[in-house]
């Protein structure tokens, strides 16, 4: 549960990566996404290229390979589907060592751990190299609605609040002698997550009340908003850019 | 539940995220004329908890996974639009922060667990109530039904993702057995977690639910179902399951087949041209395989589904008897 703590998203560090804006990292990582989408599957080269890309954006940040490769666990599911196409899939069958595989269930496999994978990990350079408020800071200076940003910043800051809230209450539970376990004892449980719910709640609309007092009208002041050095986009787009160029290619070369 | 980039074609992408914009943009309007100030804080917590919620994992026979997704509580707490906007805020922070499915993907998990839930569950929760008696009880009772059925309904809307656009052909038969029927039994444990919220706030400030706003519910203790109630709950949640496997998976085999030809015949399926075996969807559900094809379907989502329920029993026993969470109901 602690594991999840928002704050192991982000790799302390230095350098050209964590230097530059967040909104323009997030328009680059975006970027570069649509790019690998839209590279045909045929195309091994490209996304070569675009791997080689990524290793090196996340070498220039000394992003550990152990973190990326934790972070990747959330592809599994996927994977499991991606084995599981080429044995159930239709269309012809191939032979590969002595199996018959369906050739089009082959190329969907390929396409879904390739694309997924470069996907994934462009997020995780991304969300590794900026800090969760200043992605926020981001996405409002990308004019994502107020709301959204606004709720998401309430959501990640309660978040750990609940998630030690709900651990103190099973504290509390315990040491009480009481250890509910089935699900005809679900009346401790539910209310446990709903006494929960009302806590954080009310918790919240201190929260509120205290901000309101402080001058809080729906929107976070910025501290310092500094400009956007203009090498920025220049530097950050160039990844994007490459990635785009590998795609054009492969596309007309295909 | 989460699709990855490459996962699904760029047509079928671009597509979702066009209705993503449109009903997103719709929420936000909406929303914000509905909202006060100071409930951004309870969307922000509500968001937070919905967050938690999703990640709870469960296998899926077909090897992809599902989970709890929260709609159905968003709304009946928020509203529909207000949920459909913290459902959406889950989804992006997710992609982005979490890497938590692909960011070309947004729009079609935006449509899947944000709009579909959220949506869906209001309008089950409305209906229900227009039906029942405006009493707290029966608003839990909505909710329950509300929440199952968002999660199976958003499970329809991956098959048909999929259907439209997946990449490698999987039989889209398996894939909507498997979907549906390990669904229905998440969605049991959707049903039992959104009851209780809605129940205990219901208990301590009716004011706070939104969608028993109306009704004037005073504040009352004792809510909970009892012992029996959960049991038939449960019970119930996997014979519809299970019957929904039987009779429905089998005519999934020409369902989703009609959905491609409808597809191909306007036009707006570009997979048509993508991969190489445009023919053979039709060939692969002719006549002639449909009996195997039927058999082995319903005897796939049938071992699953069985497998699915007694693995979550399994761990709800496990979690419970090493480390009672005030969440572990979420088991089944």
């Amino acid at each position: 549960m602690r594991a999840t703590h928002v704050h192991a998203l982000y790799v302390h560090g230095t350098g050209r990566v964590r230097a530059l804006e967040a909104h323009v990292k997030v328009a680059a990582m975006v970027a570069f996404v649509l790019a690998v989408v839209a590279t045909p599957r045929e195309a091994f080269w490209a996304f070569g290229i675009q791997a080689v890309l990524l290793i090196g954006a996340a070498a220039a940040a000394r992003i550990p390979a152990g973190f990326l490769l934790r972070r990747l666990v959330v592809l599994i599911p996927f994977v499991l589907f991606a084995l599981f196409l080429p044995l159930f899939g239709g269309g012809p069958r191939t032979q590969v060592f002595g199996f018959a595989l369906s050739v089009e269930g082959l190329w969907g496999a390929w396409t879904i751990l390739a694309k997924a994978t470069l996907g994934v990990t462009a997020s995780i350079v991304m969300a590794a190299t900026t800090e969760v408020p200043d992605i926020l800071l981001g996405l409002d200076r990308l004019r994502v609605p107020r709301l959204i940003t606004a709720i998401a910043g309430f959501m990640i800051r309660y978040l750990d609040v609940t998630l030690g809230e709900m651990h103190r209450m099973r504290i509390a539970m315990m040491s009480r002698g009481y250890n509910p376990r089935w699900i005809w004892q679900n009346r401790a449980l539910a209310n446990s997550a709903g006494a929960l719910f009302i806590r954080s709640y009310e918790r919240g609309e201190r929260v509120y009340q205290a901000m309101a007092a402080r001058g809080y009208q729906g929107q976070m002041p910025v501290l310092s908003r500094e400009l956007t050095r203009p090498g920025s986009w220049l530097q950050a787009l160039a990844f994007p850019a490459f990635a785009w160029m590998a795609a054009v290619a492969a596309i007309i070369a295909t | 539940m989460h699709i990855p980039d490459g996962f699904i074609n760029g047509a079928t992408s671009l597509g979702a995220a066009v209705v993503a914009a449109g009903g997103l943009g719709t929420a936000l309007r909406r929303g914000n004329r509905a909202l006060k100030d100071r409930q951004i804080p309870l969307a922000g917590l509500v968001a937070a908890f919905v967050f938690a919620l999703q990640m709870l994992n469960f296998p899926v026979a077909a090897g992809t996974s599902g989970h709890l997704l929260g709609g159905a509580l968003a709304a009946v707490l928020l509203g529909p639009w207000m949920g459909v906007v913290v459902v959406s805020v889950v989804v992006i922070v997710q992609a982005l922060l979490f890497a938590d499915g692909g960011v070309s993907a947004l729009g079609l998990n935006i449509t899947n667990m944000g709009l579909l839930t959220a949506l869906v569950g209001w309008g089950a929760f409305r209906l229900l109530m227009t039906l029942l008696p405006k009493r707290t009880a029966f608003v839990v009772g909505a909710s329950i039904g509300a929440a199952w059925l968002s999660v199976v309904v958003s499970s329809l809307g991956f098959v048909a993702a999929y259907a439209l656009g997946g990449s490698g052909q999987a039989p889209v038969g398996t894939v909507l057995g498997a979907m549906t029927g390990v669904h229905s039994l998440i969605g049991i444990g959707e049903g039992l977690i959104t009851g209780a919220i809605v129940a205990a706030v219901l208990g301590v400030r009716p004011d706070l639910v939104y969608g028993a706003q109306k009704y004037e519910l005073a504040a009352s203790r004792r809510l909970m179902p009892g012992r029996m109630a959960i049991g038939g709950f449960v019970a119930a949640g996997l014979a519809v399951s299970l019957a929904l496997v039987i009779f429905v998976a089998p005519l999934a085999n020409s369902n989703p087949d009609g959905l491609e030809r409808v597809a191909r015949d306007q036009g707006f399926i570009a997979t048509a041209e993508d991969s190489a075996t445009a023919e053979s969807p039709l060939a692969d559900y002719s006549v002639t395989g449909v009996e195997n094809d039927r058999t082995g379907t319903v005897v796939a989502g049938l071992i699953g589904t069985i497998l699915v329920f007694l693995v979550g029993a399994g761990i709800l026993m496990l979690v419970g008897r090493k480390r009672p969470q005030p969440k572990s109901e979420a088991g089944p």
